[in-house]
């Protein structure tokens, strides 16, 4: 039990802090380094969740796919001249002062709730792995969902390619 | 003392994650950074769905996690061709120096 909780409090904290760097750092580059720390962070408590499907997606697709994405963009786009620049708007204080009064009126309704969180059940005997779970339903119940993410996908190739041409 | 993790302590996280994607995408002023606080957002979205998947135990989180992975992709794709666009027609990534719009 108390290597979930170590484990845990690694990954939050490897989370967290990628996350803190990718919005505080000058250099994109730095920025995007920073996003990938969160991401494997992320990856290691779908892991801690039982959720190993989504682990390997989460590797493979964004870290592999969506940050080198990122990365050639930054290297497309230049950012020396952005980076010399003033970082954050003018208004950091006011967007600071808003997001911190909304997190700490969800941690509070959290706290009011959390007894209702528990893990009170046992969990449940697995049939089969995670990925066979997760094909059934996704195949099965989910599958017009489905169909539609690859029409959105679709709309999504024609769009970016249309939106980096050389005239629009 | 080392207590036992709940679910509760995903969701703080999740919050926690969700208000520092939150910051950067209202502070910062490179677009580039602020589409990847957007993607810190769909993350702490998705660590809530996976603690919930996981509290009520079956797997309908964990799909609907790979919907969000999903539009999350479409999205960056389509942004970071507007961001190239952007770059090519007014030689500039700062948000607030994009402002033909703003009343």
């Amino acid at each position: 039990m108390w290597v979930d909780t170590f484990f845990f409090y690694l990954f939050a904290l490897v989370t967290l802090a990628g996350g803190v760097l990718t919005v505080t750092r000058r250099n994109a580059v730095h920025s995007a380094m920073s996003l990938i720390l969160s991401l494997i962070g992320v990856a290691g408590l779908f892991l801690l969740q039982r959720a190993e499907f989504l682990f390997a997606v989460q590797i493979v697709l964004y870290v592999g796919g969506i940050m080198v994405l990122f990365l050639f963009v930054i290297m497309l786009v230049n950012l020396d001249q952005a980076a010399r620049m003033r970082q954050f708007s003018g208004q950091w204080w006011l967007a600071l002062a808003c997001v911190l009064a909304v997190a700490a009126q969800i941690v509070y309704v959290l706290s009011r709730g959390s007894g209702a969180f528990r893990f009170a059940r046992p969990e449940p005997p697995a049939r089969g792995g995670n990925v066979e779970l997760v094909a059934d339903v996704l195949f099965k119940q989910y599958l017009l969902p489905f169909e539609l993410a690859s029409v959105l996908l679709l709309a999504a190739i024609v769009g970016s390619v249309i939106m980096a041409r050389k005239r629009i | 003392m080392l207590h036992p993790v709940t679910t509760t302590h995903y969701l703080v996280l999740s919050a926690a994650l969700l208000a520092i994607g939150t910051i950067g995408v209202l502070a910062r002023r490179n677009i580039v950074v602020i589409l990847m606080a957007i993607e810190l957002i769909l993350n702490a979205v998705n660590i809530n769905l996976i603690a919930f998947s996981r509290h009520l135990g079956h797997v309908h989180g964990q799909v609907f996690a790979i919907f969000v992975i999903t539009v999350a992709v479409a999205e960056a794709a389509v942004g970071l061709g507007i961001l190239i666009a952007l770059f090519r027609t007014r030689a500039t990534v700062q948000a607030d120096e994009i402002n033909l719009l703003k009343w």
